[in-house]
């Protein structure tokens, strides 16, 4: 069946700064369906849909509605055109009831009825099958009603191409497929839908046709009948790049940090982080690949102490000096008692195992003075303050969503900013500048930070030097897990490589480096195992040495919603 | 009449001085901006009134030709100060707090310039008997009540309905709880903050030409008037940023500052002018209780405007 052209793009291009966002993207959608728009985090999606909703501007190409060539600058001018978006982060007014939101800012004729409003709206309700109470007030909402009062919001200024960003990204399954049922008898009615995902089996189940954009360019678009999970993965993640990172053998990995069942929940109650159970071992990089918002940032918090976790357990393992091990009066059961609190190690600090060996000789080996017996302390960091965490060599560092306000003041010049980290010590209540000031100048002549001075506000900095003064600093206090979330991002290929380079330095000086990377290449490369989350759960460990990117991108986009049911 | 409800009257009377004070600054606040220069905007608006009764008062214009224009006069000092407080806080992005009070501070210190050089005797004789009506003349307490104290019970709820009853108030209360949401749906945020300010400051300025020029009628008054306009941003808590719940308050803040001297003329209450100022204390201490209590309620309804004090520029989004 024929269907009537609703809208088209062609050659739409967005760039912001150096960075091209969209590259000459064609794009058609036609009334009475839906289309998927599929790809990674950073590939463009949003920006695309944001340029059809007025809230950027392309920098080049057209944009035809009906067949009509069409500018939109504003939501307002989106509206004009009867395109309406629903953001991922829903643009209500909280103390107002949800007839009050549908209703601001129309311009109409006549006076402010709520009364009429709301029948309008339990109309438009009842036509596509929502459940709402136009007069609840949005701070008594859940996460769900909120979205269908965005819906409704955009139903009731005309629109007819509805645009939902990752609409079922807070959803229960239930409710997710309360939306698609809502949905159809949309595409029924003759609206064009296009909803942002990257869950597969969701696009699977409700769109028409699937675009896939892939580092802001569009690869293809594909009739969903005609396709299959493995085929959109390959897309999505496309072919393997390979990147010159130096990536060294672990040596001594011995375990580190043990989270055991982790459960976080978040204000509102929602599961953030379900069942979280992995070994980050000494010695290696464990990376961490999941869509943005998956949970790696509160895990990583959880584990800093910043967040008070619902229930499990994080073990640490801090090591303490080697002492040799003599077996007076020690048994072979208590020999292997020691092996699961510490490492036993010989005098060139390779690891020693005593499997297969006769008692005799392992006494012998023993009493000759060349083993040595790293006793671990056992400490639960569920119990401790974030202070006491730190103090133990756990270190987080870099979280770019808000890189300044989490780690670094911005007001403040890289001397002040080494000095929150060391201001209590020092016996006068003055403070010591110099070793700040002397720790400043290292990074800053090792790191090749480019700044006027030391005392100039790291606000000021470009981020890939933030970034540098931000890892110098944790680098410095020589932790024994030291965190990443994204230390890249938004930085040029010269910044990443040396941050890369830090890591591997403190991996080969036997620290647990966890890695939380968003680009699959990357990870691939650098780290020695991955853990894949997706929605708060992990869905794998794959040995980054062998696995397949589309391996990964299954597992990050995979969904078992009956599992999620439970 | 007897005393208590003469305290009454007297304490409505004295309260519309608050009454338009928190009505305008509630109206500001409404639209997300905290205008801490009230006090000044009040002083301006009282010297603005009192500058032009000076100059038109001993002409042989009508009575009520003279009390309109200073009123216009009034409205118009006090406005442009809500407009330099406008245009500091929003097209500056200055801090709004830091705007608010150097305005403070700049309005009490000028008012005070200005009205050392008044003559006094112009707004104390003329145009007194027209804006008593309907009550001039009167020998009891009544006569205390006039046109500009009807005009802020006026003011006040004609403001209540605005904000709560129509599309214009709707407008104006989503930008001063969201301004992201309301400049998504086309709302023009700063228009509304603009006009909502300086409307606000307008109407409060109203409050200090009606103290120094209707209610207290004498020279000094204007030393106290900066104390009335912190005064009236408490009462924008007490009222839980309702403008038609100013009226109340503004007679309870009344009846608590005046109740000192009222107090000392019953001859079973004994009141030793040492306490009197702890009893002037009363309103602020009531003005705490009554964000404890709001707070400890917690209803979504009677906290403040979410994104009260907050700057909004659709960049930073």
């Amino acid at each position: 069946m024929e269907k009537a052209l609703a809208l088209q793009m062609r050659g739409i291009t967005k760039r912001f700064g150096s960075v091209v966002a969209n590259d000459h993207v064609d794009l058609d959608v036609y009334r009475g369906e839906i289309l998927a728009i599929l790809g990674e985090n950073g590939c463009g999606k949003t920006t695309l849909m944001n340029m059809i909703s007025g809230i950027y501007f392309p920098d080049e190409g057209q944009i035809f509605v009906d067949g009509q060539e069409v500018v939109i600058r504003s939501p307002k001018d989106a509206f004009r055109h009867s395109i309406g978006m629903i953001h991922q982060h829903f643009k209500l007014v909280d103390l107002f009831t949800a007839g009050e939101n549908i209703v601001l800012g129309v311009q109409e004729e006549g006076r402010y009825n709520l009364k009429s409003v709301n029948a309008e709206v339990a109309k438009l309700a009842d036509k596509y099958g929502f459940r709402i109470d136009p007069q609840k007030k949005i701070y008594d909402m859940s996460v769900s009603e909120k979205q269908t009062v965005e819906i409704l919001k955009v139903l009731y200024r005309g629109a007819d191409i509805l645009i939902l960003d990752e609409p079922t990204a807070v959803l229960t399954p239930q409710e997710i497929s309360r939306l698609f049922d809502v949905l159809r008898r949309m595409k029924a009615d003759g609206k064009s839908i296009i909803i942002i995902t990257h869950k597969l089996n969701e696009v699977l189940e409700v769109s028409d046709r699937v675009a896939i954009l892939r580092k802001g360019e569009h690869i293809a678009t594909v009739n969903t009948k005609e396709t299959n999970e493995a085929q959109l993965t390959e897309m999505m993640v496309g072919k393997k790049i390979n990147l010159n990172i130096k990536r060294t053998e672990p040596v001594n990995a011995a375990p580190r940090l043990m989270v055991k069942n982790l459960n976080l929940d978040d204000s509102e109650g929602l599961h953030v982080l379900k069942d979280i159970s992995f070994t980050a071992y000494g010695g290696e990089i464990l990376g961490i690949a999941g869509i943005a918002g998956s949970g790696q940032r509160e895990l990583l918090e959880s584990i800093a102490g910043l967040q008070p976790i619902k229930s499990g357990e994080i073990i640490f393992r801090n090591p303490k000096k080697d002492k040799p091990v003599t077996f007076f009066h020690k048994s072979m059961k208590r020999v292997k008692e020691l092996g699961a609190q510490g490492a036993f190690h010989d005098g060139k600090m390779q690891p020693v195992s005593f499997d297969g060996m006769s008692n005799q000789a392992v006494k012998k080996w023993v009493d000759s003075g060349d083993v040595l017996f790293n006793e671990d302390e056992i400490i639960n960091l569920r119990d401790k303050t974030p202070l006491e965490i730190r103090s133990l060599g756990v270190r987080l560092s870099f979280v770019p969503e808000d890189r300044l306000g989490m780690g670094l003041v911005g007001s403040m010049g890289i001397t002040d900013n080494m000095m929150l980290r060391s201001y209590r010590k020092g016996p006068t209540i003055f403070l010591d500048r110099k070793k700040p000031r002397a720790l400043a100048d290292e990074i800053i002549e090792e790191l090749r930070v480019s700044t006027s001075s030391v005392n100039t506000p790291v606000r000021r900095l470009s981020g890939g030097n933030v970034q540098k003064v931000l890892v110098g600093r944790e680098i410095a206090f020589a932790p024994k897990v030291l965190m990443a979330a994204y230390p890249v991002r938004g930085l040029d290929i010269n910044s990443s490589y040396m941050i890369y380079n830090l890591l591997n330095k403190q991996k080969e000086n036997g620290v647990a480096v966890i890695f939380v990377g968003e680009d699959l290449d990357v990870l691939l490369a650098l780290c020695d195992r991955i853990m894949v989350v997706n929605s708060g759960a992990v869905t794998g460990v794959v040995d980054a040495r062998t696995a397949t990117k589309e391996e990964i991108g299954l597992l990050m986009t995979k969904t078992d919603r009956k599992e999620d049911a439970k | 009449m007897n005393i208590w409800l003469n305290f009454l009257i007297d304490s409505l009377a004295f309260g519309a001085t608050f009454m338009y004070g928190s009505t305008g600054e509630i109206l500001t606040e409404k639209a997300g901006h905290l205008n801490l220069g009230i006090p000044g905007i009040m002083c301006m608006g009282g010297a603005g009134g009192c500058l032009m009764l000076n100059l038109i008062g001993k002409s042989n214009l009508p009575p009520f030709l003279i009390v309109l224009l200073g009123i216009l006069s009034s409205l118009l000092l006090s406005g442009l100060m809500g407009l330099i407080y406008s245009f500091m806080t929003m097209t500056l992005r200055a801090n709004q707090n830091v705007t608010g009070l150097a305005l403070t501070t700049f309005g009490v210190g000028l008012m005070k310039v200005i009205m050392s050089k008044m003559d006094a005797t112009v707004y104390l004789v003329g145009p007194k008997m027209f804006y008593r009506w309907p009550f001039a003349g009167r020998q009891d307490a009544l006569q205390c009540l006039g046109v500009l104290f009807f005009l802020a019970i006026i003011v006040a709820i004609a403001s209540s309905y605005v904000l709560f009853r129509t599309k214009v108030g709707l407008h104006l209360r989503a930008v001063g709880e969201n301004p992201g949401t309301a400049d998504a749906v086309g709302i023009n945020v700063n228009r509304y903050k603009y006009v909502a300010t300086c409307v606000g400051s307008g109407i409060a300025g109203l409050g200090g030409f009606y103290y120094i020029i209707d209610y207290m009628a004498s020279q000094e008054a204007y030393l106290s008037l900066e104390a009335f306009g912190w005064l009236s941003i408490a009462l924008v808590i007490f009222a839980l940023w309702r403008p038609h719940m100013t009226i109340i308050g503004s007679t309870v803040f009344g009846f608590l500052f005046s109740c000192s001297s009222y107090i000392t003329n019953i001859d079973w209450i004994h009141v030793t002018m040492a306490a009197k100022p702890i009893l002037k204390m009363l309103p602020y201490v009531v003005t705490i209780l009554v964000l404890i209590i709001s707070s400890v309620r917690n209803k979504r309804e009677n906290q403040p405007p979410s994104s009260l004090g907050l700057s909004y520029f659709r960049e930073d989004r």
